[in-house]
């Protein structure tokens, strides 16, 4: 493998991993405040004692969301030079931004809630831990932000004398049409990924604890949870469908891509559930579609057009070529004739099948749980027990699929139509320097994962602790945390 | 004033920030195979946790400093950025891999109660407090230096290149710094047997620090410094010693503003010292990387410059209220004694009748 492709490698191990705990760090961040908000305006001791057990588990996951984040900031520097001189002007105002205006309000408002027990009054440590919320999603947006203009570059224009792309217009940035329906997919995906967690953990320990009066309490959040996550869920459906449009419409190959469409359909397209077969468009062997419903999702009609991967593949170049000149590029970005402008199919068809069908299948437990805790039952059958394992699984992966999904398939592009992949990594890197860190990264990142998840089954094992009312302390008390 | 000069000067700030305020918890980190020493076991660890417990509202904060810094310069000035981060790769990459190994080892050394789970977590926290002023020194240093770079405005050396006798020596005078300022620290915020020991620590960390620091300084204002530089220096040095002589009559507060103001006169040289340069190029002059050939265009220079103006102080308003809520000196007997935080939890068992509907 040369440079190139380990830096790919490295970008998607890095970022996969990142993004597992993002999405808990997000979500949970909202429901552990919710719990605290609700204790304040009830003195429901659950309330509490739920607070505090989520915020534990919050703390594990936050503080690896937290670290793997710094490697992705410096990682476009090391490992893509090229594509940073060509970008930063408009990819890293965002970044400043998210640094400026999230993470330090994250890592702020984190430390006075875990350390401010007691010691702030009890209003303004409970607006803490929202700040702490609200600054996930301030930094959800601008990155999210940075990344719709990969995926839709628009605000700027190139410079020829510099050769990089200048900004023109910086609200362009923050509102490009891909943003607008990515943001609200992404933070309610990550908000699913928060109440499948508190919905599976609760559910275990109601099975877990089966003699204790703490029953009432774990029904509780488990209910929560799969509210959030059915709730978010349909979210996640409504701005998906949104996000597919305008993804056809920006991104044309992507959807062709996401079906493996490789003939052109003037109306009624199918969707495929799956397919057995190759998918490189000569040898399906079986199939399962529904009619139709490609056009819909691609288009908002049933009778849509959808561009196949044969057709696009002729139109592409030219279209691209043809708004590069517009812009006054020189076309040194854009590869020869002979380019492959196609991402990898395969890839694209199942991770975008995968993400939709995990996502969903999350949300279908949240129903079960909804259904089998009616009316102050208790009920938690084996295959419940056992699908809430895998319930805080569910949405985390489907994230994970769906940001393979949307970074594969705007390949052989860094920035869509604008530069490619091979033109944006660090020309004077070695590909044995890129091999080490990549290795470095993945056993680091491996061992943490095991103590994290070590840890987080520990801890859920344990359960709430005890409700103990939190008292104000003097300065000369025992401190309410310390290490 | 030009924006670029601007934000040239706003990126010296914030890595003045970074290393102000991350460097008194790498010091504490480093110290606490020295002064996080008691007795026993026991003993050893309830000293740990006082120390950790000095930083713990706040290290985490104090780290976003370094993501400002890089963010900035991202968006300020890409091709700095871009040359910086790729030339010193495999030094960024253990700066990463001890500040992510740090990082957990401050989360995670307390969620669980045996001595080997933290003794194995204290290494990691020591060692890994260490790398990173070391490193970034070098790096830091390597800035004022001069680095191969190319017609390109690509790095060409290699990791041995940035090992030069300069950048080593910045490297270490900026652990010494840091070990001297997390003790002037330790000594404000602490008191009992950890503040003395802190103190009589920095009686003798700080004269170290201030020969290399000085030996630093004017070397550097050799290779590249003017009047300004000069005077910077001359600031940062005379803090030095003041902090030493404040800290010998025990005057915490008075010897950390010293070691801060230290610090920041060691950044300000740095910066001086090469403006309008970025990176210069030893490779051929011509090819040095400036704030002009570096910087981003006029529009994004602008629209940092509004988000910087409105959001620095807020940012900057509540780090401080957090300082203030945490104001307090700490001491042994605040910190609870050490439970097991996975125990399990004695609980009354379930009223009978009270549910029971399964399937």
């Amino acid at each position: 493998m040369d440079a190139l492709d380990l830096a790919r490698w490295q970008f998607a191990i890095t970022t996969v991993y990142h993004f597992l705990f993002v999405p808990i760090t997000i979500g949970l961040s909202v429901v552990v405040a919710g719990f605290h908000t609700q204790y304040l305006r009830k003195r429901n001791p659950e309330m509490l004692r739920l607070s505090k057990f989520f915020g534990k588990l919050f703390t594990i996951n936050f503080a690896l969301g937290l670290v793997t984040g710094i490697v992705q900031e410096f990682q476009f520097g090391m490992n893509w030079s090229a594509y940073s001189k060509f970008v930063g002007d408009i990819f890293g105002a965002p970044l400043a931004f998210e640094a400026l205006l999230a993470f330090f309000m994250e890592s702020t408002f984190l430390g006075l809630w875990i350390f401010g027990w007691g010691r702030l009054p009890e209003k303004i440590h409970v607006a803490c831990i929202w700040m702490v919320h609200i600054g996930t999603v301030l930094s959800a947006y601008f990155i999210l932000a940075a990344n719709s203009f990969m995926q839709h570059p628009v605000g700027y224009k190139y410079n020829a004398a510099t050769g990089r792309a200048e900004m023109t217009n910086f609200v362009a940035v923050l509102t490009n049409k891909v943003q607008l329906v990515t943001f609200p997919h992404v933070l309610l995906a990550s908000y699913m990924c928060g109440g499948a967690m508190v919905m599976g953990v609760g559910v275990w320990l109601l099975h877990k604890k089966k003699a204790t009066i703490d029953r009432d309490m774990y029904r509780k959040a488990a209910r929560v949870g799969a509210v959030v996550t059915i709730v978010a869920g349909l979210g996640v459906a409504i701005s998906g469908d949104t996000q597919g449009k305008v993804m056809t419409e920006v991104q044309p190959m992507k959807m062709a891509a996401a079906e493996a469409l490789y003939t052109t359909r003037d109306s009624c397209a199918e969707f495929s559930l799956f397919t057995v077969g190759s998918l490189n468009g000569q040898k399906e062997k079986f199939a399962v579609t529904v009619p139709c419903l490609l056009s819909f999702l691609a288009t908002g009609s049933f009778n849509g057009e959808v561009k196949g991967v044969d057709q696009l593949k002729k139109e592409l170049p030219a279209q691209i070529d043809a708004a590069a000149q517009q812009r006054g590029e020189p076309l040194k970005y854009v590869q020869p004739a002979d380019a492959v402008f196609t991402p990898n199919i395969p890839l694209a068809y199942w991770s975008f099948r995968l993400m939709i069908g995990i996502g969903m299948f999350a949300a279908l437990i949240g129903v079960a749980v909804l259904w089998l805790t009616r009316k102050g039952r208790f009920a938690t059958p084996r295959w419940l027990v056992w699908a809430c394992i895998a319930a805080p699984l569910l949405p985390v992966f489907g994230n994970s699929f769906g940001w393979i999904f949307t970074e594969t398939g705007r390949q052989p592009w860094l920035v869509y139509g604008v530069l490619t992949t091979s033109s944006g990594v660090s020309p004077t890197v070695s590909a044995a320097t890129v091999l080490t860190s990549m290795v470095v990264f993945t056993v680091l990142y491996a061992v943490l994962a095991v103590v994290e998840v070590k840890l987080f089954l520990d801890y859920t094992k344990r359960g709430a602790e005890p409700f103990h009312e939190v008292e104000q302390r003097s300065d000369d008390d025992t401190l309410a945390f310390s290490y | 004033m030009t924006l670029e000069t601007f934000w040239f000067i706003v990126i010296g700030v914030l890595w003045t920030g970074y290393l102000v305020l991350e460097g008194f918890d790498f010091g504490v980190g480093m110290l606490l195979a020295v002064i996080g020493r008691g007795e026993d076991a026991a003993e050893t660890n309830t000293r740990r946790r006082l120390m950790l417990t000095t930083i713990g509202p706040f290290w985490d904060g104090n780290e976003v400093w370094l993501l400002t810094a890089g963010g900035a310069t991202f968006a300020a000035f890409p091709a700095w950025y871009a040359t910086m981060f790729s030339g010193f790769y495999l030094a960024l990459l253990l700066v990463l891999v001890s500040l992510i190994l740090r990082n957990m080892g401050l989360e995670y050394r307390y969620k669980r109660d045996s001595e080997a789970w933290r003794r194995g977590w204290d290494l990691i926290i020591m060692v890994c407090s260490f790398l990173p002023p070391l490193l970034v020194g070098v790096a830091l240093t390597n800035l004022v230096h001069g680095v191969p770079i190319n017609a390109a405005g690509n790095f060409t050396g290699n990791l041995f290149t940035l090992l030069n006798p300069m950048s080593l020596l910045g490297g270490l005078t900026l652990v010494a710094v840091s070990l001297t300022h997390g003790a002037f620290y330790l000594a404000l915020k602490t008191d009992g047997p950890v503040r003395e020991k802190a103190a009589s620590f920095g009686d003798v960390s700080g004269p170290v620090a201030a020969v290399l620091a000085v030996v630093l300084l004017v070397w550097v204002n050799i290779h590249t410094g003017d009047a300004a530089s000069w005077i910077a220096s001359a600031i940062g040095a005379i803090a030095l010693v003041v902090a030493i002589l404040a800290n010998r009559v025990r005057r915490d507060g008075i010897a950390f503003l010293g070691t801060f103001l230290a610090i920041a006169g060691t950044v300000a040289t740095y910066f001086l010292a090469v403006f309008p340069n970025v990176m210069p190029s030893t490779t051929d002059a011509a090819y040095s990387l400036t704030v002009h050939n570096a910087a981003s265009s006029h529009l994004t220079l602008q629209i940092m410059t509004g988000a910087a103006l409105v959001f620095t102080p807020i940012m900057l308003i509540y780090t401080a209220w957090t300082y203030w809520v945490f104001r307090k000196r700490l001491t042994m007997h605040v910190i609870a004694p050490q439970t097991d935080p996975l125990a399990p939890i004695d609980v009354p068992a379930h009223p009978a009748g009270a549910d029971e509907a399964t399937v």
